[in-house]
């Protein structure tokens, strides 16, 4: 090493000579291009850019220049070492790209894997359907009645003008509640909650009621004994079948779609008078749209009116019902209503939440 | 009712039939729903009328066989192998020939069978297609044609069936009577009334007749016939008709009575004058009497059974069944025809009380025409007289004043007003008046038009304004009246209440349960498994009288038991992880019964008598229960999943609790079918609402559950409707997160522990939360370590270490002060 005062040594200096100034750079250049990753760069900085690279030991010669010499000797060292930092920067940045390249790569996963860890829930498609049922008709400004199951045969039965002994008790065949003479039965249909409703309201009365009810059917693929209805009523000044019917139409429109409509047959029901059978025109039938028997519906019997303390002569009503365990198996197609009532998991899982 | 379009249409005045789609199509339009529409047939191929001429019994096989020679044309004799044996030389028979096809394609050949050589077949009714009934072949009655005629001619088999389900207050509809008459007012064709018979005046009394009960029996009228010739057989165009009806011929008298039935819609019945013996009497039964019936069973009466007694006791079940000991019979010439209009009330219990349903009941339980005995009786009468040369006596019984339809008014544009139609002018009396009532029209003081009909006597029905209006709206076609929708009222919405249901409903789904709806019959000995004690509340159940399954004859008082059945089913199934829930009422009786008032429906109730009837029902919670058995958190590539536990219940409920809003509480409970150690009382307040946990051992034993299977259940009508208006305020400075642990006796509960180091921490204090409970050696016997992080901020600056740590110290003294806990050291 040349000191400060050391007299000039011609083979010092020659560190400090372009050519080997390019020498060390070229050789950096090949260094650095030769590390194959981060690790290795950094394993050969050291000989190119630490303390002991060339072109730092040749920077130490410089102060043995002649004063001349010196700014010349110390911009090409300047240029020298800032070529090899750049050398090395670019490399750094390629490699590191590649690393993280690598990284990622080697952190990925089979993202097919499954991943069902936790069982899914459903709710019953009937209770599903209810719901949905009872928000068309909160949209048409209508509110949601309720009832107990079990009834006395008052509102089940005499309210809705079935008289004692009238062939209509024994239609639906009801569950009776021990003993004998309780009066008490189990709700053979949704109706009651029309003679609650009159009794407990203010009106105009528009009210919908989902509910479960009971009758002496054995379990078959198109009958069970426990099943839903949804009630629908309606007492208002002026009201008419043309309302009764246009009320049916949009409910089927709303259920079955823009295609569907509803249409009446005369029938017998001891609550309403004129009464009907409603059929709807159901566009998705298994084998072609057609006519699908979906309920019961009628102008309030002015008897009913009369024993919840309504004027017949000044209001008229309409009223109507729907099983939704029937509705549910033609909108479906499910053949067995056995799956509705037996709480498979498998039959409801597939309903999910909104289904 | 069934009948056939040939017999329909010769009451009606068409220019041209219609087919019978198109009269099956307008009994819809009009309300009478149509069940089926049976063409006859089809049969092609020869099929001829035979005469028997020789039987031979062939007894070499299993049952007994026949081989005939049957001459079925002009010296033509064909050997027929027949099973049947309901027939004797010289009947006369329908036989089908080879070459002919019966209905179902049933195509006759010739063939050996039964080691004969058999040249067609002798036919049953229900093998030609006209009748159900196989009990042997159909025997023509003599003289009904010669061998060799064509016999589909002669049965008519180019003909339908209509099969017709009149609503219950249109008793009217059924007899071909009043059916052909609705297929007038339809199609407005002319109507020729079969009913429309001459009444001679009588001369004296065919029997004597008292009614003593003239509630049960408004009008009894009676016909004597003599010289009846036993052995006059019921003509054949009558049987087919009754078989095509879908009835059997018995003997001329009964066929007779029947057949009258089915034209004119009176029921009739035929007594052998001669078993009679004294006056009749119409009353009720009395206590302990007994009758054998047409059927030949005993009955036991009841004192609300109306009878007809003679001399020797009761002799007839009145409008349901005749006696056997004054059947007509084989021998019977002296025949009393009786006609009468029973309390279609009392018919319907007799009915339900005896199991027996009949052709006449059905008809009397909906009422008939009170006007129509007489005309019945006439007819069946001169029947009677045509085909067994019966003389009929002058004399007719005829007692009893029949309450006859009340003239009903209206205004004139009431059934407009009601459908929301204009009718043309006239409309409203012309139909009323086509459906037989006398219609007049008036002006009322007030200027309005007024419609006034006096109903026909088979019209009962017809009793209010409505009733009419219904009468025009369904002739003129309920396809007439438009689609309207109502202008909309102001709907508020769903009710609170029933928007958290909602909640609770959907967020259970969410959670992974899947909703079940078990019939809420239970049977009671679910209860024993349960090891519930014997005044256990839950055991007071609500009775059914008449349950489809004898044993589950209680409403459900809790969700549980329908719960764990249908768990049951699914593991049966291979289901090994399930999580069920079900939202249903339960019902609970009432400590003090109260009876339900006897009220009418001529008024509103009061608010009183409202008010006990709805205290009369049971209580009826709506309840909100889960069962999970099985993993939770399923097992997997990620690792072994988690096996459902106690906290899992709780969890479930609490989740189902705060999805209505309402934060329940927890405190350790004992109750069966929770396990005792494992079974946590969930309460608002202080307030119990329901339980949730593992279920005992010996339940879970008892009803083969997988072990550690957990149940919740909740009143979800006990939780409150708190108001839910929260208004956070959010501050955005740092926390200080702070971590204690304190040792506690192993008895007191977390619970306790939380809610007291979370009232004393101040208002500082943002958010506790346990992360971990230790137990073990360290600590001693009977001590547990809870280890807390505590999350401090305050509202309006940064918060210091010590601000914080001197709030938790304050907590940890609190705890130390109230529950004995100490800082873990």
């Amino acid at each position: 090493m040349s000191g400060a005062n050391d007299p000039y040594d011609p083979k010092q200096v020659a560190a400090l000579s372009a050519e080997n100034l390019d020498a060390a750079v070229q050789k950096a250049r090949e260094a650095f291009a030769g590390a194959a990753d981060l690790e290795a760069l950094a394993a050969v900085k050291p000989g190119h850019l630490g303390d002991r690279s060339p072109v730092l030991l040749a920077r130490r010669e410089i102060g043995a220049l002649p004063p001349k010499a010196k700014a010349e000797a110390g911009k090409r060292v300047n240029e020298a070492q800032s070529a090899i930092k750049t050398a090395f920067d670019e490399r750094h940045a390629v490699l590191q790209v590649e690393r993280d390249e690598r990284v990622l790569r080697e952190e990925s996963v089979d993202v097919t894997l499954p991943w069902d860890r936790f069982p899914r829930g459903a709710r019953h498609p009937i209770t599903t359907l209810a719901e949905r049922i009872g928000d068309v008709f909160v949209a048409m400004g209508y509110e949601i009645a309720e009832g107990p199951e079990l009834e006395t045969e008052w509102f089940n039965f005499d309210a809705l003008n079935f008289g004692k002994d009238h062939p209509a008790r024994s239609m639906q065949d009801t569950f009776y509640i021990a003993p004998g003479d309780s009066q008490l039965v189990l709700r053979t249909h949704t109706s009651p909650v029309q003679a609650r409703t009159l009794l407990d309201r203010d009106l105009p009365v528009y009210v919908v009621c989902p509910g479960r009810t009971f009758r002496t059917d054995e379990l078959d693929a198109t009958h069970t004994p426990v099943f839903h209805q949804v009630e629908g009523l309606a007492v208002d000044k002026g009201l008419t079948m043309g309302h009764l019917k246009g009320t049916l139409d949009s409910f089927a429109r709303a259920m079955f779609g823009e295609d569907s409509k509803t249409r009446l047959r005369p029938s017998f029901f001891p609550f309403t008078e004129p009464s009907a059978e409603v059929d709807v025109w159901f566009p998705e039938k298994k084998g072609g749209a057609g006519w699908v028997e979906w309920g019961g519906c009628g102008m309030v019997n002015p008897n009913v009116l009369r024993a919840t303390g309504v004027d017949p002569d000044v209001y008229s009503g309409f009223a109507f019902g729907m099983g939704l365990e029937r509705t549910l198996q033609f909108r479906n197609g499910l053949p067995d209503m056995r799956d509705m009532v037996e709480g498979d998991v498998r039959f409801t899982q597939p309903f999910g939440t909104e289904a | 009712m069934r009948i056939p379009v040939s017999w329909l249409v010769e009451h009606l005045g068409f220019d041209e039939v219609p087919t019978p789609d198109e009269l099956a199509e307008a009994f819809t339009r009009i309300g009478i729903e149509v069940e089926e529409v049976s063409p006859l047939g089809p049969v092609t191929g020869p099929i001829v009328a035979g005469r028997v001429v020789a039987i031979e019994e062939l007894t070499e096989f299993k049952k007994p066989i026949r081989y005939c020679q049957v001459e079925v044309g002009p010296e033509q004799v064909n050997n027929i192998i027949c099973g049947a044996t309901n027939f004797v030389e010289g009947d006369s028979v329908v036989v089908a020939l080879p070459g002919a096809v019966l209905p179902g394609g049933f195509a006759i050949a010739e063939r050996k069978t039964y080691g004969r050589v058999s040249q067609g077949m002798i036919c049953a009714s229900d093998e030609l297609g006209i009748g159900d009934d196989h009990s042997g072949i159909l025997v023509l009655p003599t003289g009904t044609a010669q061998p060799g005629d064509d016999a589909l001619e002669l049965l008519g088999l180019n003909d339908t069936v209509i099969e017709l389900a009149p609503t219950p207050d249109r008793g009217y509809a059924f007899s071909v009577r009043g059916l052909a008459r609705e297929i007038a007012c339809a199609l407005d064709v002319p109507f020729g009334d079969p009913g429309l018979i001459e009444v001679p005046e009588p001369e004296g009394e065919a029997w004597p007749v008292h009614i003593e009960d003239r509630p049960g029996c408004s009008r009894f009228v009676a016909r004597r016939v003599t010289g009846v010739d036993p052995t006059a057989p019921t003509p054949w165009w009558m049987r087919r008709r009754l078989m095509l009806a879908g009835m059997r011929s018995i003997s001329l008298p009964v066929d007779i009575t029947n057949y009258v039935m089915l034209e004119l819609g009176q029921p009739l019945h035929a007594f052998d004058a001669a078993s009679l013996s004294g006056a009749l009497t119409v009353r009720r039964a009395l206590a302990g009497e007994k009758l054998t019936t047409l059927d030949d069973q005993v009955r036991a009466l009841d004192v609300d059974d109306i009878v007809i007694a003679d001399d020797s006791g009761v002799i007839s079940l009145a409008g349901v069944m005749g006696g056997a000991s004054t059947e007509v019979g084989d021998s019977s010439s002296d025949i009393l025809l009786e006609a009468a209009n029973w309390d279609p009330a009392s018919i319907a219990r007799t009915v339900r009380r005896h199991k027996l349903p009949s052709e006449a009941a059905k008809r009397f339980e909906r009422t008939v025409d009170p006007a129509l005995a007489p005309v019945a009786l006439e007819r069946a009468a001169k029947l009677l007289n045509h085909y067994a040369e019966g003389q009929i006596k002058p004399g007719r019984t005829d007692v009893g004043v029949p309450a006859l339809p009340e003239p009903v008014s209206m205004p004139i544009d009431l059934p407009d007003r009601i459908a929301g139609v204009r009718y043309a002018r006239g409309v409203t009396a012309r139909r009323l008046g086509q459906i037989g009532c006398q219609v007049s029209v008036t002006t009322s003081e007030e200027g309005q038009t007024i419609v006034t009909a006096v109903p026909p006597t088979w019209r009962s029905d017809l009793v209010q304004p409505a009733d009419l209006v219904e009468e025009v709206l369904r002739l003129e076609g309920y396809d007439t009246i438009p689609s309207v929708l109502p202008p909309a009222p102001a709907g508020r919405g769903l009710t609170e209440q029933q928007r958290r249901r909602r909640t609770v409903w959907r967020t259970l789904a969410e959670d992974g349960f899947v909703e079940v709806k078990p019939f809420p019959f239970i049977d009671p000995s679910v209860f024993d498994a349960f090891g519930l004690a014997a005044d256990d509340v839950r055991r007071n159940a609500v009775g059914v009288l008449n349950p489809l399954e004898a044993d589950k004859n209680v409403l459900a008082t809790t969700l549980l038991p329908g719960l764990l059945e249908t768990l049951q089913r699914n593991l049966a199934r291979g289901a090994k992880d399930v999580s069920l829930y079900n939202i249903a009422q339960v019902t609970l009786p009432r400590a003090q019964q109260v009876p339900v008032p006897a009220l009418g429906v001529d008024r509103r109730p009061t608010e009183a008598e409202v008010a006990s009837l709805l205290a009369s029902l049971p209580h009826q919670p709506l309840h909100v229960a889960g069962v999970l058995t099985g993993h939770r958190e399923l097992a997997g590539w990620w690792g072994k999943g988690r096996i459902a536990d106690w906290s899992d219940a709780v969890e479930a409920a609490r989740r189902a609790a705060q999805a209505y809003g309402v934060t329940l509480r927890v405190v350790a409970s004992d109750l069966l079918p929770w396990h005792p150690g494992r079974c946590a009382e969930l309460r608002v307040g202080d307030w119990p609402v329901g339980h949730a946990g593992e279920l005992h051992p010996k339940v879970i034993e008892a009803l083969g559950l997988p072990k550690r299977t957990v149940a919740f259940e909740l009143d979800l009508d006990a939780l409150p409707l708190e108001d839910h208006r929260p208004a956070p305020t959010v501050s955005a400075y740092p926390p200080v997160l702070l971590d204690v642990a304190l040792v506690v006796d192993a008895s007191v509960p977390v619970q306790s522990v939380s809610e007291v180091l979370g009232a004393s921490a101040g208002d500082l204090l943002e958010d506790i939360r346990l992360f971990d409970v230790y137990t073990g050696e360290q600590l001693g016997e009977g001590k547990k370590s809870l280890a807390y992080s505590l999350r401090f901020r305050a509202p309006d600056r940064t918060l210091t270490v010590e601000e914080a740590t001197a709030a938790r110290d304050a907590a940890v003294t609190a705890a130390g002060e109230r529950l004995g806990a100490a800082l873990r050291a």
